[in-house]
């Protein structure tokens, strides 16, 4: 990767990290994904959800429903994890409490993305389908 | 922000006081703030799905408080939320791709545009939910 700043500069810690572009790139990649992904799920949900807990489960044990739940929180919980991060490094300037958030928002999503993945192969595998 | 104990020497962009009001700026700010609210919601819809994971008692536990009327609310107000920022992330992408909606005055009107769907948008998913269940 090619520096752009100068070799003090790079030690000081000034200039840019040089990760901006991927990042920015991967929030809108996301995005596409959602504005697809989202308006199902909101559609599909209010069905599924009609005639309660059976319904549910019937709905979120179909393959092509669990494939694109899994989607859905895989692009939601990446794209508020970049989110976050872009609010976080703009208010917060003490370097030590914006670690501790940044490390926070990361813990945070990867449990998000445990707890969800888990329920939605368990509500599949559950149903034998 | 001065003050604030704000440790990187890097120079910060132009802040808040500086900047005469215009739509896009609330726009910009409101997707913002919608992202953060959703951020929350985000534990709210794992919570759904893992109580629907549980088990019968543990999703009707999550039905009752669904059906409570704060949780309503909140629920309206995640439907806004999503509502605004999937219009606004819509013309960001509008931006960002193809460089199209730049023009200050056609700018503006988007804004306006997506605030105003964003409400109807959330009133109309409440209202088909409700027909519909």
């Amino acid at each position: 990767m090619t520096r752009k700043s100068t070799p003090m500069g790079s030690v000081r810690g000034l200039g840019s990290a040089q990760a901006g572009t991927e990042h920015f790139i991967h929030q809108r990649v996301s995005a596409i994904a959602l504005a697809v992904l989202v308006p199902w799920f909101i559609f599909s949900v209010i069905h599924a959800t009609k005639a309660g807990y059976a319904s549910a489960l019937d709905w979120a044990a179909k393959p092509w429903n669990a494939i694109l739940l899994i989607l859905l929180f895989s692009a939601a919980l990446y794209h508020m994890r970049l989110g976050l991060q872009t609010v976080i490094e703009d208010y917060i300037g003490k370097s030590g409490t914006r670690q501790a958030l940044l490390i926070l928002n990361t813990f945070a999503v990867f449990a998000l993305m445990a707890a969800a993945l888990l329920s939605v192969l368990k509500i599949w595998i559950g149903s034998g389908v | 922000m001065a003050g604030s104990g704000w440790t990187d020497p890097r120079p910060l962009s132009p802040h808040l006081q500086v900047w005469r009001f215009h739509m896009t700026m609330l726009a910009s700010i409101i997707h913002r703030a919608t992202g953060v609210a959703m951020y929350f919601g985000a534990f709210l819809i794992t919570a759904w799905i893992v109580a629907l994971a549980s088990g019968p008692e543990a999703y009707a536990i999550a039905d009752v408080i669904i059906n409570h009327f704060l949780a309503q609310l909140v629920l309206f107000a995640w439907a806004v939320a999503v509502m605004f920022h999937l219009a606004n992330g819509i013309r960001y992408l509008f931006w960002d791709g193809p460089k199209i909606g730049f023009d200050p005055n056609i700018a503006s009107l988007i804004s306006i545009v997506n605030f105003g769907f964003s409400v109807v948008a959330a009133g109309a998913i409440y209202a088909y939910a409700v027909i519909a269940t």
